[in-house]
């Protein structure tokens, strides 16, 4: 009787395992049944639409956390480092004008991740500490510069209020940034040297060594793109939050962390992809509005939140585990 | 056996087999060690010498035999064990704590501290102090460091394995020296060593092992050697034909790699060969000759501490693998782990090198590496049925997708370190035909092979390294496997360069 069940259940464990989205997305429209079925009605094209625009800055920070895995590594400056881009273009934009400000503010990120590059690729220094380093100098730095631009005041440019919180036809606006940006790094990841060479590095540095990949190279251009890409989130969601504050990013840290866990990249290096990180800010998302809706205390919260990322974790990757 | 002694002897292993699933590695070794005899334990690449040494230290348990230590039934069980019940090894790799200082190592093994002093100083090393970070001292001294805390033991059987090896002269004169006043002394010693004038000097007897059997054990006297070598290969090695070779290299023009006393490490000492266009250069050396650091100056990998390089009559020096590449030296490693991303698809796996450079990190011109890879694969034969991940193909697929990478780029000169270790036959024959096939299109190899037999099937030349030294430049043609092993064990050494 077992003999056509088993391929059945052995046809399908290969399919996850080739397809490790599939699970995932499985898991986030699971998701979404219990909310609607705690709370029905709740789900609407409303909802959808503010639950991915909520999503999108996680998901693009994330892309930081996700990009660094694959080679091993990981970004804990990212945070504090859209939090410096967004303040410092919020405050100097009523100074010297909001293009001006944006490209002053990117130039903060990008300057950030390279000192990340620079002690990762050249000092060798572990990325884990370098980037907390990093995060921690980079914020003492904010802390300097805020006493100086207090009286200033702040803009908001109303692009990246568009952005960060409009819609047209239902749709948010962040997705005009957000879609370009994600199929970007989805097609840059496979279908680019510096793509593969992340999954290389990540898979086995001393082969890449003896296949004449310099690593440092590889390790610098990543950091760097990364500080880039914590700098892009920090503008979006400063259209979102609308406030410029000194710890505007800093809840996103370590959920950026767990969308891309979520998502299947494994810390280790070497394996994932951001298409399955998109999917995991998406399920994180969705947990935080379901712990919201129990009406529990904040503790609480962050206790569950904590044991079902375990738990989501554990069971994706039993799922997708090859032979 | 012999047994001519009276009293019993200090060690006896007889009959010890061993199985690793389904491959022997031991099937009758036994070996008898009296007192106050030194016995050179001797065998070719692969005769079961490191697991019956594993057998002898405890280290692993024999499936069938018995090991007596002392005459009583010491069925040693652990290397603990061993150490009490008399035998203490010295191996290859120093077994000290490099995080800890000398005086921690000691206490670790309650080592004696005032005997331990003694012997590094009746060694010749006087500059110790007992507060020296174990991790930043010369290999050299620590070797003898191991062989002191040994002897500071005071064992009934030392086992010496390679004890010589990285040593300079004089430190190897004072090991001898003293090994021989410890047998004086009643002690009895296992010598391990590639070097028949150590062996000459200090053993009694050479016990032989051959395809996991002990097949004698010989006195040592004056030309003892051509025997042993004799008993190494057994009295029938087959002679294969020699495979069709192209026509001889002109022995014209610049050489596509000329060596010139070449040093690298603390075993390769004085390397001079060259490497022409459109032939395959075997390398044949026992371990741990200097063949290792050899490939890796070449590889770009590791610098050279003396000597020149030249390719295409260039000299050239190589900071990065990428530097070596660049000029036409590509690379495939002993180990296959240290060459293949096991959890990428073969595609990535061959397409790597397309990729290192940083002028190659844009949009990957998908067709151009299809069609590479595509080629490479069939040039090699590569089985794809599982080619979604390197590490789920056979040790043979994933041995040709480490040269498959290179052929995709573009063969120039290819540096193979025993590219057929542990492979299948079938996937041999295919590596020499591609190696032939390479040659014939111009490309220049050097192919390292611990196995005798394939000079023979693949090279034109063989240049035989001995102690990091080139110590003879044999014809193909002449190099049946006693001429290559006799040279190898440097029995024939008349240096010169190739």
């Amino acid at each position: 009787m077992s003999s056509t069940e088993i391929p059945v259940t052995r046809r399908l464990t290969r399919l996850m395992a080739e397809n490790p989205l599939i699970p995932l997305i499985l898991l986030l429209l699971a998701l979404v049944l219990v909310l609607e079925i705690m709370q029905p009605g709740i789900v609407s094209p409303f909802w959808i639409g503010n639950t991915i625009k909520v999503a999108i800055p996680l998901a693009m920070l994330a892309a930081c956390q996700t990009l660094t895995m694959l080679t091993g590594g990981i970004d804990l400056s990212a945070g504090t480092v859209a939090t410096i881009t967004a303040f410092v273009m919020a405050t100097l934009a009523p100074l010297l004008g909001v293009p001006e400000a944006v490209v002053i503010g990117l130039a903060c990120a990008v300057l950030a991740g390279a000192v990340n590059g620079f002690g990762i690729a050249i000092c060798r220094v572990h990325p884990l500490i370098m980037s907390l380093g990093t995060g921690l100098i980079a914020n003492g730095c904010l802390l300097v510069y805020q006493r100086y631009v207090i009286a200033t005041g702040t803009i908001i440019p109303d692009t990246l209020v568009w952005l960060g919180t409009g819609r047209s036809f239902g749709i948010p606006n962040g997705l005009v940034v957000f879609i370009p940006f994600a199929a970007l790094l989805i097609w840059g990841q496979k279908r680019t040297g510096f793509g593969r060479l992340l999954y290389a590095v990540g898979s086995n540095e001393p082969a890449t060594r003896l296949s004449g990949v310099r690593s440092w190279q590889v390790y610098f251009a990543l950091y760097t793109l990364s500080g880039l890409i914590a700098g892009l989130t920090g503008l979006i969601l400063i259209g979102l939050v609308k406030t410029p504050s000194l710890s505007l990013a800093l809840r996103l840290d370590l959920p950026s962390v767990a969308a891309a866990v979520v998502g299947g990249t494994s810390i280790f290096g070497g394996r994932g992809g951001y298409g399955g990180t998109i999917v995991g800010a998406l399920i994180l998302t969705v947990l935080t509005t379901m712990l919201t809706l129990l009406h529990m205390p904040e503790g609480a919260r962050g206790i569950l939140f904590g044991l079902i990322i375990l738990a989501v974790t554990a069971l994706y990757i039993r799922l997708t585990e090859k032979g | 056996m012999t047994q001519q002694e009276p009293s019993a002897p200090v060690l006896d292993a007889q009959g010890v087999s061993k199985r690793f699933s389904a491959v022997v590695a031991l099937r009758d070794a036994s070996l008898v060690l009296n007192r106050g005899e030194v016995v050179a334990l001797m065998g070719a690449n692969g005769a079961g010498k490191s697991t019956f040494v594993k057998i002898l230290t405890g280290a692993l348990t024999p499936d069938t035999g018995h090991v007596l230590i002392r005459g009583k039934d010491a069925h040693v069980t652990s290397p603990a064990e061993a150490r009490r019940s008399g035998l203490v090894p010295v191996y290859q790799e120093p077994s000290l704590i490099p995080d800890l200082d000398v005086a921690d190592n000691l206490r670790l093994g309650n080592t004696p501290v005032e005997a331990f002093r003694h012997w590094v100083n009746a060694l010749g090393i006087t500059a110790l102090r007992m507060d020296d970070m174990i991790g930043r001292l010369p290999l050299a001294t620590l070797r003898i460091l191991d062989l002191a805390r040994a002897l500071a033991a005071e064992p009934d059987v030392l086992l010496l394995d390679e004890m010589t090896a990285a040593l300079p002269t004089d430190l190897v004169a004072r090991v001898l020296k003293v090994a021989r006043e410890q047998a004086d002394a009643g002690r009895s010693i296992i010598y391990i060593s590639h070097r028949f004038a150590e062996i000459a000097a200090l053993c009694d007897r050479a016990t032989v092992l051959r395809d996991g059997a002990t097949v004698g054990s010989v006195k040592i006297e004056p030309g003892i050697e051509e025997r042993i070598v004799e008993m190494m290969l057994g009295a029938d090695h087959p002679q294969t034909a020699v495979a069709a070779k192209s026509l001889k290299a002109a022995s014209q023009g610049t050489p596509r790699l000329a060596l010139r006393g070449l040093a690298a490490g603390s075993r390769l000492n004085d390397v001079s060969f060259d490497l022409r266009q459109g032939e395959v250069l075997g390398v044949v050396a026992l371990e741990g000759q200097g063949q290792d650091e050899l490939f890796d100056v070449l590889a770009g990998n590791r610098r050279a501490l003396a000597g020149t390089v030249a390719i295409d009559g260039q000299p050239a020096s190589f900071r990065h693998p990428a530097d070596a590449i660049a000029s036409g030296l590509t690379f495939v490693p002993g180990d296959r782990s240290h060459a293949l991303l096991m959890s990428r698809s073969v595609r990535e796996n061959i397409a790597l090198p397309l990729v290192a450079r940083l002028s190659n990190w844009g949009a990957i011109p998908l067709r151009d590496e299809a069609t590479r890879v595509t080629a490479a694969i069939e040039r090699l034969q590569i089985d794809t049925r599982a080619q979604g991940e390197v590490r789920r193909l056979s040790g043979g697929n994933q041995q040709k997708v480490t040269i498959a990478r290179w052929i995709a780029k573009g063969v120039r000169t290819l540096l193979l370190f025993d590219p057929t270790r542990g492979i299948d036959i079938r996937t041999k024959r295919q590596i020499y035909a591609l190696v032939r096939d390479l040659a014939a299109q111009g490309a220049a190899v050097l192919f390292y092979t611990s196995e005798l037999s394939e000079i023979r099937l693949a090279c034109d030349r063989a240049v035989v390294i001995f102690n990091g030294r080139v110590v003879d430049v044999i014809d193909a043609a002449d190099a049946d496997e006693p001429t290559l092993m006799r040279a190898a064990y440097g029995l024939t050494e008349k240096e010169r360069t190739a």
